[in-house]
């Protein structure tokens, strides 16, 4: 097995996603697990990826990458997969990596599975696992040629620091004209009132059980600490506590953060649907009977009020040491 | 004690009649407006659509639109509960010569039926009473049915307008001229929000209401055209629930008794259906008489709490619930018929006009028969070239309800309703010698009292409902959901009603809607109109629903 | 200025996936997925702002998906193209991107909108497979589009903030939930859709050849379908005074804080 793993960066580090699925790829098979880095000035990075895994790291260095668009990329890893004969390219979920992956797969008719959870091999064949149906049901998915891509859900996999060094090498970067006709003006500016909710890795959610409009200070609070957005469910908004672009369910939006802090939210299913699928889920609510103790990983049943604001601290303290 | 008649809402019908104002390049022009694509709406746009077929010279008359219909659902049958067991005499008359009974999606005739006396461990056999025999009939999901009903309008070249809500009747001369569709697109304060869109007016020659329970307009044009006839309406609410079972049901089954109360203390009457619905599925709903007296009675767990009973919990061994859903059913029969169902360019059809035989439990096929008959009156009037908006000049419609099969079953059982508000074993002595006597006893016919009159009293009846356990038992909420129910919630509020009312009569309406809508707090009632499922209990006692937005509501599929 | 949109009808209501062919099954209702009415709404504004144009609907679908493109066309597009043929069923992005380019090389558009991404998320990411078949710029994310002299400037939304990119016509760009707010169609949109021209083209008279489409087109394949690993204990604990730190200690343990 011969696998590529695609090294996002933003800054001078490399995504945690795209570590995180390069510490997956060495487990796979004895194969040797080669990462790419594409940009401008990147040669530092490949250190980085020897850490967690990779015995080989692929460098594309060119001016002409350094702006994050997806279809430079995709002209640079198509040679390389043809080139080194690569049978296995992973990516992690980003709005870069969605399309340089599907990009990838049209460019070289190769098929492309998204949406991953995992990737094991079962009965001598790479098996993804994807889940499907608001994650009702996870459907085992394959490859009928190769090379194979694969696209994995953000945080599906954590980063593993293995130590080790990477061998580097240096990629020739051909481009095509219409790859190169679109043109980064301004890069990255950042939104100034934090996460959105869409975009949020953090949700601190508040329901009635918040008891009034001035409550949410609380939810604020711990979502600022933890670098957080602030959700809420219908009856709040309903009840004009809080504005209807926050509203997190089935008439509302669905989230699916790698964290979820239910404040005082009952459960119903008509919020359930809308976050169901979040990483972790934990409750804070003081009726021990309420529903989403059901499906929350970790339930607290207490008076926020307290537990909260506490919280808030606690993770303030561990935040600053 | 109070009763919900001491807080009449604030709804006032002239507020929903408008004379049309679009100017000339906006309106829309159409040759007949249906509004309600249920049964007696289809079979009314099916029935046009057939005598169009051989009038070319009118159709072209009638111009790019003949036959329009509208539908407050998302599509037809989203609004369609019933259920049901289906006389198919109506079916056979409207598609004769063209479909057969085994091209219609139904799930089989009725083979086998029981009926039983519930007490709360057991169920005694009794025998039908012979107004509820089903021979001959055929099980159905009316939702199901309407979309292919649906399908046979379109087929016939009639133009079906999904998620489109009638809000005004448009009026002028002292003649109906069609209606006003509602806005869309308007904030929770009336506001118009990015996307907002106008209604429209729609104008028509005939405008045909054939809204249902509870129907909108309906109510707004008997008030406007004084149709209304000498005894109120009453209705009953129905919950139901379709499930996936493990072992297929033989039979059609009726209960009565527990968990009801029918002395005349508490009036709770009604009772329960099981029906089959092929190998795999059943639907089962409990319906209640809304002249019920107890603040604490609550539909919705009358069918949870009947679930539990041996012999239906049996039935529903390893199975699963794939919908929810509830309405209104008209009660009062022919007592309460409107004095006329046409006004100048107007018709009245279906539930709307009441046509429903209580104690036989149907009303889709009367719906079917008057909605066609409707449509051979307009297509008449419009055919002798005589303006149908002329006083009289849709008379024959009337004429031919009078004539038809559909009068004569609800003048025989006028009676039976009304008696049952006295008491169950009184009411069965009576509706026995009803029955027996074909209707000509008693002489002088009983009188309804409105559900909103019924005076409250309060017991501890919430104690026996059973708690949610999300398998066998439901709350209203998940309930809601299973509905197909996904309104945008800042829509403004639909419902008429006032706020500050007495706690007795808050307690009652957060009870009796099946979809949670009401919440009594300190200074009376909260409403969370995006929950409502349309059933229309609310205006039987002491609000007025009127339509959301369109599209909004529950998406039923098999109810 | 010509816009294409590319749109899907999905499942309506409960979805289930077909135990047999472990795909989803799309025998019941459907409806126009609501990521598109965002691309169908831009396309319309876009058209609306240089006053001339069309706007042409392609979808690749059964052929009940005509209900959910006339949808679209009651909204305000001119007219529709539906590929339809069973021989398209199973097509996987491979081959579903290959079938669409072929159709959208046929319009010639200066545009090609997505939304982004479908309520049955099977059509997610197939935007940049598109626009590499057709040789155009991509540009994804778009939470403000707008056009000027050949060329469009579009607010990429990213996971870092917004980028502003620019890219001369003809593009493929597909456009996220925020970036406007559908129309409802009017009454006599929804009258006048039924006129509008609806095509229906098969995979033949695309030039589409029998290999490159459908289950035989497609590089992926779908083995079974099991139950979701089980989500971990679910721990409840009474807050007596130490439910703060519980919550962090078990935050820390996931590696969330």
């Amino acid at each position: 097995m011969s696998t590529l793993v695609f090294l996002e960066h933003h800054g001078d580090e490399l995504l945690k996603g795209s570590l995180g699925v390069l510490s997956k790829a060495a487990t796979l098979g004895d194969a040797e697990v080669a990462g790419v880095v594409l940009g401008s000035g990147v040669r530092g990075l490949a250190d980085q990826a020897g850490k967690f895994g990779a015995a080989k790291v692929y460098v594309a260095d060119d001016a002409q990458l350094e702006a994050p668009l997806p279809q430079p990329r995709v002209d640079v890893l198509a040679q390389l997969v043809r080139d080194k004969e690569i049978d296995t390219v992973l990516f992690g979920n980003s709005v870069l990596g969605a399309d340089v992956a599907a990009g990838l797969a049209a460019r070289l008719d190769a098929g492309l599975n998204w949406d991953l959870a995992d990737l094991v091999q079962q009965n001598g064949k790479l098996v993804g696992k994807r889940p499907a149906l608001q994650d009702s049901v996870y459907v085992d998915v394959g490859w009928k040629s190769e090379p194979r891509i694969a696209l994995f859900r953000s945080g599906s996999f954590d980063p593993t620091e293995v130590g080790g060094s990477a061998d580097v090498e240096d990629v020739t970067v051909a481009l095509e004209d219409f790859s190169t006709s679109a043109r980064m003006v301004d890069q990255a500016h950042e939104e100034s009132e934090g996460p959105s909710i869409e975009d949020a890795p953090v949700i601190v959610a508040g329901g009635r059980g918040l008891g009034g409009p001035e409550n949410f200070t609380l939810v604020e609070e711990l979502a600022k600490s933890l670098g957080g957005a602030v959700g809420a469910t219908r009856a709040v908004v309903d009840a004009g506590w809080y504005p209807y672009s926050t509203q997190v369910g089935q008439t509302g939006k669905t989230v699916s953060p790698k964290l979820y802090i239910a404040c005082g939210i009952s459960g119903a299913i008509q919020h359930k649907v809308g976050m169901q699928s979040s990483g972790v889920i934990v409750a804070i609510n003081k009726d021990s009977n309420a529903p989403i103790f059901e499906f929350s990983d970790l339930g607290v049943v207490g008076d926020l009020h307290e537990v909260v604001p506490k919280l808030t601290e606690l993770v303030k303290a561990r935040k600053a040491s | 004690m109070t009763k919900p008649a001491d807080f009449p809402p604030p709804f006032r019908a002239a507020d929903y009649i408008a004379a049309p104002s679009d100017p000339p390049e906006e309106r829309i022009d159409v040759g007949v407006l249906i509004v309600g694509a249920g049964p007696a709406g289809l079979a009314c746009a099916i029935r046009l659509g057939q005598l169009l077929e051989d009038a070319p010279e009118l159709r072209e008359r009638l111009g790019e639109v003949p036959v329009a219909i509208l539908e407050k659902g998302k599509q037809a049958g989203s609004h369609l509960l019933s259920g049901a067991v289906v006389n198919p005499r109506a079916l056979r008359r409207l598609f004769k010569g063209r479909k057969r009974l085994d091209e219609m999606p139904f799930y089989g005739p009725v083979d086998h039926e029981s009926v039983y006396f519930l007490t709360k461990q057991n169920a005694l056999r009794i025998p039908a009473p012979p107004t509820m025999k089903n021979d001959g009939n055929y099980v159905a999901s009316l939702s199901r049915l309407g979309r292919w009903l649906a399908e046979q309008a379109e087929e016939a070249g009639v133009m079906l307008l999904p998620e489109t809500a009638a809000e005004k009747l448009l009026i002028s001369d002292g003649r109906a001229r069609g209606v006003r569709t509602g806005d869309k697109g308007s904030g929770r304060d009336g506001q118009p929000l990015g996307n907002f869109e106008p209604g429209s007016d729609l104008v028509a020659k005939v405008t045909v209401l054939a809204e249902g329970t509870q129907g909108h307009l309906t109510g707004v044009a008997l008030d406007r055209f004084g149709l209304a006839g000498e005894n109120p309406q009453v209705w009953a609410l129905g919950v139901k629930e379709v499930w996936k079972v493990a072992r297929p049901l033989d039979r059609v089954i009726h209960t009565m008794g527990w968990p009801l109360r029918p002395s005349a203390k508490y009036r709770e009457f009604g009772g329960s259906f099981i029906y089959p619905m092929g190998e795999d599925m059943l639907t089962l709903g409990m319906v209640v008489g809304l002249d019920y007296r107890d603040v604490e009675l609550s539909v919705h767990d009358l069918l949870q709490e009947l679930k539990t009973h041996p012999l239906v919990r049996k039935l529903l061994e390893g199975g699963e619930r794939v919908e929810w859903g509830a309405k209104t059913i008209p009660e009062g029969g022919f007592l309460a018929l409107p004095k006329e169902l046409h006004a100048p360019g107007l018709l009245i059809c279906g539930d709307g006009a009441g046509l429903v035989n209580v104690p036989a439990l149907k009303g889709i096929h009367y719906a079917i028969e008057s909605g066609a008959l409707a449509a051979e009156a307009a297509f008449a009037s419009l055919q002798r070239g005589q303006t149908p908006a002329t006083p009289g000049a849709l008379s024959s419609y009337d004429d031919a309800l009078k004539r038809s099969f559909v009068w004569k079953d609800l003048y025989e059982v006028r009676n039976m309703r009304p008696a049952f508000g006295r008491g169950f074993v009184l009411g069965g002595a009576l509706a026995g010698a009803m029955t027996a006597s074909k209707g000509r006893f008693p002489r002088r016919d009983l009188e309804l009292e409105r559900d909103v009159d019924v005076d409250l009293i309060r017991t501890d009846r919430a104690k026996s409902y059973p708690a949610p356990d999300g398998k066998l038992t439901f709350d209203k909420l998940s309930s809601v959901f299973a509905s197909g129910n996904k309104t945008r919630d800042d829509q403004p509020n639909h419902i008429v009603i006032r706020r500050d009312v007495a706690e007795d009569v808050a307690h009652l309406w957060e009870r009796m809607c099946p979809a949670q809508v009401y919440e009594a707090t300190e200074t009376g009632v909260d409403v969370t109109p995006s929950n409502c499922v349309q059933c229309g209990a609310i205006t039987a006692k002491g609000g007025r629903l009127t339509p959301p937005e369109g599209g909004s509501g529950p998406e039923y599929k098999l109810t | 200025m010509k816009i294409a949109v590319c749109v899907k009808q999905v499942p309506e209501g409960h979805s289930r996936i077909d135990p047999e062919t472990k795909r989803l099954d799309r025998s019941g209702e459907g409806a126009l997925n609501g990521f598109d009415a965002n691309a169908v709404e831009e396309a319309l504004r876009l058209k609306d702002a240089t006053g001339a144009g069309e706007v042409v609907l392609i979808s690749l679908g059964p052929a009940k998906a005509q209900d959910a493109l006339r949808k679209a066309l009651a909204m305000g597009a001119d007219r529709s193209v539906l590929v339809t043929d069973d021989a398209a069923s199973g097509s996987d992005l491979v081959a579903t991107s290959y079938t669409l380019a072929k159709a959208l090389e046929r319009e010639h558009a200066d545009l090609v909108l997505f939304g982004q991404q479908a309520g049955d998320s099977d059509g997610a990411v197939l935007w940049a497979a598109v626009a590499d078949r057709l040789r155009l710029p991509v540009v994804s994310q778009a939470a403000e589009v707008t056009h000027a002299d050949g060329k469009l400037t579009v607010k990429r939304q990213t996971e870092f903030g917004y980028d502003v990119i620019e890219a001369p016509l003809p593009a493929v760009v597909a456009v996220s939930d925020a970036i406007n707010e559908p129309r409802y169609p009017s009454l006599k949109g929804i009258m006048g859709a039924k006129s509008k021209p609806q095509e229906t083209v098969s995979l033949s008279d695309l030039g589409v050849e029998s290999d490159r489409a459908g289950e035989q087109g497609s590089r992926t394949e779908v083995y079974a379908l099991n139950d979701p690993p089980p989500r971990g204990d679910s721990k409840k604990i009474e807050d007596d005074g130490n439910g703060a730190q519980a919550i962090l200690d078990f935050l820390a343990e996931k590696r969330l804080v």
